[in-house]
Order: structure tokens, then sequence, then C-alpha cells
């Protein structure tokens, strides 16, 4: 893992030289040697690849060089886009659940709605995100919700596919066991199909959480640039702020690594719990 | 065929039948504003009439009545839209009726027709093609070196969870405004579903096969020709449909950060902007019908191809 590291750092560092080199060589007088040019290459103001130091030093200048709450710290930024990405999660959650219940319970939701689910997905659907934002906007909705009604609408796919499959992974025999008992409807739901369907579950809400930071940075984009990380991408993108781009590439990476590792802490809590082993 | 039978199979569409009339008549009915009662009545039966044919549809098999049941269903959603938006007069900034949104559409064909080019023909294609080739080669390359393996492999892992969209703006920056940084977008999107799957394939034959063909004296191309790749392919064409919706988020997504005066996410972010939505309604029906078909498409020839896996056996 380290020599893939490194290697990946090498190549990058390579790229910087080949990818600037153009620019630093029309500004260094004629007579600056190789020297000059690797290290003009590495310090560019407005890189076309900035070299990786460059991108250590602007996360460090904006996570540690302002106040937590300044308009320019990156924490800030991170914070809007994540608290709308886990809005939007809790949305998906509640959306993706209620409708695999309906539709492993009720075969007419199963036969009419399934197949829209699965179409919805193929459609782009954040291309009508900036159509949300704005028309919510109209309606004097700003700020956290419409962003969480995109990211909600873009992870609750997975969620509902998970779970459809884990309420009714229960086979016929367990079925068939707590009919013998007479249990009612929803205590075949609650003792049998709903602790069959968490371990489904779990791989569905992974791929829901880097969806929803997907879809949260997204909606910011037609926001006029006030705050998140999108807001950031957006800015930089128009200002040629390369370094503020990447910084703020790493620091959703890093956020979307992070959710994914709560995830995995939840499931294994939630397996210790009931009795499970990891 | 008992008279039974025909009964059960006659009733649903009768009902489906009934409600489409009573839907007709209540969306006529909104246009002269004298009987909101009998409108409502009408509304009333036709929502009854289709719920009771969707659930006599949903009891029976066939691949008519797999069909049949979420177009009607479908058919109702839209319905029931149009009625809301229409009868309640609900603002066009906030919500264009289905009906409006055909209207544009018929009268922006051409402009329609011109961004679908940019971003689909010019940006999608090309880019999907590229990003799903180099994944696949890459996949094989991993998969004859165990030092890429061990080196790539993570990576891979590691950035298919990241959001790769926010390369956006970068690709932009590096091949400009056009369709290329579009393009190039979408190849960075799908190459990493692709690899990841692709790799995963490869790994799925078993020891015994492998060690069939090699009693057969089978060389590598002919392992990989004839055992491992068609057992990879079920998750290549996995990799393809996952992607097929990906390369569309991709380009439409770039065009946000810059683009010529065309290609469907510029016509959405302006036309949003200037309040035009049935315009804006009308590019999303175009790239909803375009993401769908893609993917339709590529299930077909999925289905086709990967005829023996246990998911399509009857």
């Amino acid at each position: 893992m380290l020599s893939v590291l490194s290697a990946v750092l090498l190549v990058w560092y390579i790229a910087a030289i080949a990818l600037n080199a153009p620019q630093v060589r029309e500004r260094l007088p004629l007579e600056a040697g190789l020297r000059d040019l690797v290290a003009g290459t590495w310090s560019m103001e407005r890189p076309v690849l900035p070299a990786p130091h460059q991108i250590v030093a602007e996360l460090r200048k904006s996570i540690l060089g302002h106040p937590v709450a300044s308009q320019r710290s990156l924490v800030y930024h991170a914070g809007v886009t994540l608290s709308a990405a886990l809005a939007g999660l809790a949305l998906a959650l509640l959306l993706g659940m209620t409708l695999a219940i309906g539709i492993v319970h009720v075969r007419t939701l199963d036969r009419s709605l399934m197949p829209w689910v699965i179409a919805s997905q193929t459609v782009p659907v954040l291309a009508i995100a900036p159509m949300v934002v704005v028309v919510l906007g109209n309606l004097g909705i700003t700020g956290l919700f419409p962003k969480a009604a995109i990211a909600g609408y873009l992870s609750f796919f997975p969620i509902t596919v998970g779970m459809v499959k884990g309420l009714r992974s229960p086979d016929p025999l367990q079925l068939d066991l707590m009919r013998t008992y007479s249990a009612a409807g929803w205590q075949v739901f609650a003792k049998l199909r709903w602790p069959a369907s968490l371990p489904f579950l779990f791989p569905g809400l992974r791929v829901a959480v880097a969806l929803a930071l997907v879809g949260a940075i997204v909606a910011e984009l037609p926001t006029g640039a006030q705050a998140g990380l999108g807001a950031r991408l957006l800015g930089g993108s128009y200002y040629g702020q390369t370094v503020q781009i990447w910084a703020t590439l790493i620091v959703a990476s890093t956020l979307s690594l992070a959710a994914l590792f709560v995830v995995g802490l939840v499931e294994r809590g939630v397996t210790v719990l009931r009795g499970g082993r990891m | 065929m008992t008279a039974r039978a025909v009964w059960g199979a006659a009733w649903p569409v009768a009902f489906a039948a009934l409600g489409m009339i009573a839907a007709a008549l209540a969306r006529a009915g909104l246009a002269d504003a004298a009987g909101s009662a009998r409108v409502l009545a009408a509304s009333a039966i036709g929502v009854l009439a289709v719920i009771a044919a969707l659930a006599g549809f949903a009891r029976r098999d066939g691949p008519v009545m797999r069909l049949a049941t979420p177009a009607l269903f479908g058919a109702l959603i839209l319905w029931l839209w149009e009625m809301v938006v229409v009868g309640l007069q609900v603002p066009r900034v906030l919500l264009p009726a289905p009906s409006a949104i055909a209207a544009a559409f018929s009268t922006h064909l051409p402009t329609l027709g011109a961004d679908f080019r940019q971003t689909f023909v010019r940006a999608v294609i090309p880019g999907y093609l590229l990003g799903c080739g180099a994944g696949f080669a890459v996949a094989l390359a991993i998969d004859r070196s165990p030092f890429l393996r061990r080196g790539l492999l993570p990576l891979g892992n590691l950035v298919s969870v990241m959001p790769i969209v926010g390369i956006a703006p970068i690709m932009v920056m590096w091949f400009g405004f056009d369709w290329q940084s579009k393009a190039a977008v979408v190849v960075v999107m799908t190459f990493f579903p692709m690899l990841v799957n692709a790799v995963a394939g490869l790994a799925e034959a078993g020891v015994m096969e492998r060690d069939l063909m090699r009693s057969y004296a089978a060389g590598y191309w002919q392992t990989l020709m004839k055992l491992r790749l068609p057992v990879a392919l079920p998750f290549v064409f996995n990799a393809l449909k996952l992607n097929s919706t990906l390369a569309l988020i991709g380009a439409v997504v770039a065009e946000f950060f810059g683009t010529p005066i065309l290609g469907m996410g510029f016509r959405i972010s302006t036309e949003a902007a200037r309040m035009d939505l049935d315009l804006v309604w009308a590019t999303i029906t175009v790239a909803a019908l375009a993401g769908s078909l893609s993917f339709g498409a590529i299930a077909l020839i999925e289905r086709t191809v990967t005829f023996w896996h246990p998911s399509f056996r009857r």
C-alpha cells in the first residue's frame, strides 16, 4: 500500500511538471535552467495540475488558518454539505423503507411501482437538481431542504432495493413456522422480516451514503455559490483557483470515506447487538 | 379456456377501459368551469376503476401483464399530475402540467434535438465507450499481474466511492468548454465501476473449471476467451448498466461548469433560471428517455448474450 502511494505521488509530481511546464516557460527568463523550471511548475499560483504539497498547504490554510465558523474555512463548508447529505439520507431511509415495506406486502404495488422505482434511476436525477433548487427557492424554501430533497432522491434507491431483498429473504420454512404460531402480519414483520432485512440494508446504505454526498454537492452548484463544498468547487472554477478545487475534492472524498467508516461501525454494532459475530 | 378464466382476464381490462373513459371525461370537464361536482365524481370513478384494474392485472402472470401493470400505473400518475395542476391552477413556475410539457416538447423539437446531439452523441457515447473500454483493458492487465492488483485495485475501490463528479470543473479547465471536457468527465466516471466489476468477474471462474482448461492444455488466451470472459460477462454488464446512467449524469453536471450555448445541462440550468419550466421539463423528458432507452438496450443485449445465467432462467 505504501509503495503504491509513493508511486502515485511520484507520477503526480512528474505529471505536474509536464502539464505546467508550457505556462512556466513563458514567464521564465531565457537563461533559467531546468531546476528553475521544475521549481516553477511546483509552485504556480494557478497551476493546470497543482503539486500535492500545494494542495496540502491549501488544506492546512483553509482548515486550520481560519476559525471554524468563518466563510473561508473549509470545515464550515464541509459542515454545510454534510448536514444536507445527512438530512437527505434520513429522508431516503424513510422513503426507501416505506416503499420497500409496501412493495413486499402489497402485490399490486410490487407489480406497478417496482418497475418505476428502477426506471427512476435511469433518469439522470442530478439533471433535475438545479431546477428543484430554483423552484423551491422561488417558493421561499431555501437552505437545507432543497439540497436534502435532492440527496434523498438520489440515495433512496439502493436502500429500497436492499430492503426489498432483505424483507423477502426469510425462507418458506421460517414463514411457515410463524404461521404455526398463528402470528399476525405485523408480528411476522416485526419478529422475522425486519430482523432478517438488516444485513441487506447495510450494503445499500453504504452506496446511499456516497450518493447522498454527491447529491448534496451537486445541489449546491446552482444556489449561486453561497456555502458548501459544491459552492467552493463552482467558485474555484469561476476564478481559476485550481488548488482550491483540488483541496475541496480531497475534503469531499475524506467526508465520503469517513461516512462509510461510520456506517461500518453502526453495522458492526447492530450485528453484535443481535448476537452475531464479526 | 374455461368461462371462469375468460371472466378473470376480462374484468380487469373492462375496469381499465372504464377508468380511462372516466378519466378522459374528467379531464375534458375541467375545460368548462361549470361542473366541478361532475368532474370530481368522474375522477373518483376513474381512480377507483384503474386501481381495481391494477389489482386484477397484478394477480395474473405473463409478459403482457408485466408490462401492462406498470404502464397503467404510470398513466394513472401522469393523469393525477395533470388533474391536480390544471384543476387547482398550480402556478406554471412551480410545476407545469404534462400537456404543457408535451406542447413544449413539440414546439422546441429542433432545440432539444441539438442539445441531445451535443450532450449525448458527442459527449456521452464516446466517453462511455472510452471509459468502459479502458476500464476493461486495465482490468485485464490487473488480472495478469499481481503487482498491479495489489497497487491499482485498492486505488480503484477507493476512487469508486468518492464523489467523482467533483472533477468536472478540473476537466472543464483542462479540456475547454466544448464537448471534449464532458467526454473526459464521462471517461473518468465510467472507468472505475467497470474496472472494479471486471476484476471481480475475471476472478469468478472456479478452480475446477480452470483446472479443466489446463488439462485441455489451453493457453492463457484460450482460457480467457472460452472460460473466464463468458463467466465475467454478467459482472461486465452490471457495470455497463450502471455506467449508462452515470455517463449521462456526468455529462450533464459537467455542463453546469461551462459550456457553449448548447447541451441538455446548459438548457436545464439557463431555462430554470429564466422560469421557462415547460422547456426544462421537456429536456428532462429527453434525458429520461435517453437514459431509459440506453439502459433498456443494454439490458436486452445482456439477455441475449448471457442467456445462460441463472437470473434469466425460467
